[in-house]
C-alpha cells in the first residue's frame, strides 16, 4: 500500500488515512468583489493540470489535518510533504532526494 | 438420546466486548495554552499525536496538534475545572460521550481482526500509546492497552457496520481461514 507522510504525525501511514483536497498554494483573494469576472474565474476552476510534480493539498483523518504535498501525477510518487502555512517547496532539492 | 456438542475451537483467539458507558470531551485548545488548561484539568497533556497520558481513571490522548481525546468515568467533574481556566485559556470542550461506543478487543488473534478492516500496521503501534485510524472506511479510535488488549471507539452510527464486519472475521479465524 502506498505510504504517506504525514508532517503533522511525524509518520508514514496508509494512504487510505488520506483524502486528497485540491491543488496548493492558492490563495483566496482579499477583495473578491474588486476581481473581474475572468480572475474569479481562474480562481475558482482553473488549475495547473500538472503532468509531473504537482502541489496539492491533502488531509490526514489521524490527526485531522491538512498538509501540502509534491506528488508526482505520473508515478503517483510523493516527493515530499510539508505543513500547511509553510511557503511553496522549490522543485530541485526534492527531485533529487 | 440426543447428544449435542458445542463447537468451542479457538474461542479464546478474540473477545469482543462491550466497554460500560464513558465521559468523553473532545478538547481544542492552542499550543500555548495547553499547560495552563491541562493544569486545571489534572492532566499533562502529550504534545505529540499519539501520544497518551493518564492521571487515575482520566487518560488523554493527543489526536492532532491542536485537539485531545479526554476519556473518563461518567460525571467527573472536568467541564467545571475546565470552565475555571477559560478567561485565560480560552478553549473548546465539548462532550461527545454518547457519539461513540467503545468495543474492546482482545486475545491472542486481534491483529489478525484488526488487520482484517484496518490499514495501519498496528504491530508497529507502541503499546501504551492510540491513533485515530480508519476500519473499512469508518473512523475509529484505536487504543493499544497491551500487546493482544485493544479498545477501539467507533460512532454509533458506524457501530453495526463495523460489528458485523468484526463478527465475520472472528468467524473466519475461528475457522483457521
Amino acid at each position: 500500500m502506498l505510504l504517506i507522510h504525514c508532517p503533522y504525525c511525524e509518520d508514514s501511514l496508509p494512504e487510505l488515512e488520506f483524502t486528497y483536497a485540491g491543488e496548493a498554494h492558492i490563495a483566496r483573494p482579499a477583495d473578491p468583489s474588486a476581481l473581474s469576472d475572468e480572475e474569479w474565474r481562474d480562481f475558482l476552476f482553473i488549475r495547473t493540470n500538472a503532468r509531473g510534480p504537482h502541489y496539492e493539498r491533502w488531509r490526514h483523518i489521524g490527526c485531522g489535518r491538512f498538509f501540502n504535498a509534491i506528488r508526482d501525477t505520473v508515478s503517483d510518487r510523493f516527493l515530499t510533504t510539508y505543513k500547511a502555512g509553510e511557503p511553496r517547496r522549490p522543485l530541485t532539492n526534492e527531485a533529487a532526494e | 438420546m440426543m447428544t449435542s456438542q458445542k463447537h468451542d475451537f479457538a474461542a479464546a483467539a478474540i473477545r469482543i466486548e462491550d466497554a460500560a458507558p464513558a465521559l468523553r470531551l473532545s478538547l481544542r485548545v492552542k499550543p500555548a495554552h495547553r499547560d495552563a488548561v491541562g493544569r486545571a484539568l489534572g492532566l499533562d497533556l502529550p504534545a505529540r499525536v499519539g501520544q497518551r497520558a493518564q492521571a487515575g481513571d482520566i487518560q488523554a490522548l493527543c489526536l492532532g496538534p491542536d485537539e485531545w481525546l479526554i476519556a473518563a468515568p461518567e460525571g467527573a467533574p472536568l467541564a467545571d475545572a475546565a470552565r475555571a481556566v477559560y478567561a485565560d485559556a480560552p478553549h473548546s470542550l465539548v462532550d461527545i460521550s454518547d457519539r461513540e461506543i467503545t468495543l474492546r478487543l482482545s486475545g491472542p488473534a486481534v491483529l489478525d481482526l484488526l488487520a482484517a478492516c484496518c490499514p495501519r500496521n498496528l504491530a508497529a503501534m507502541a503499546v501504551g500509546s492510540a491513533a485515530r485510524t480508519v476500519f473499512d472506511s469508518a473512523t475509529v479510535i484505536l487504543w493499544r492497552d497491551g500487546p493482544a488488549d485493544f479498545r477501539m471507539d467507533v460512532w454509533r452510527s458506524f457501530a453495526p457496520h463495523v460489528r458485523s464486519l468484526l463478527a465475520q472475521a472472528q468467524a473466519e479465524i475461528a475457522a483457521g481461514l
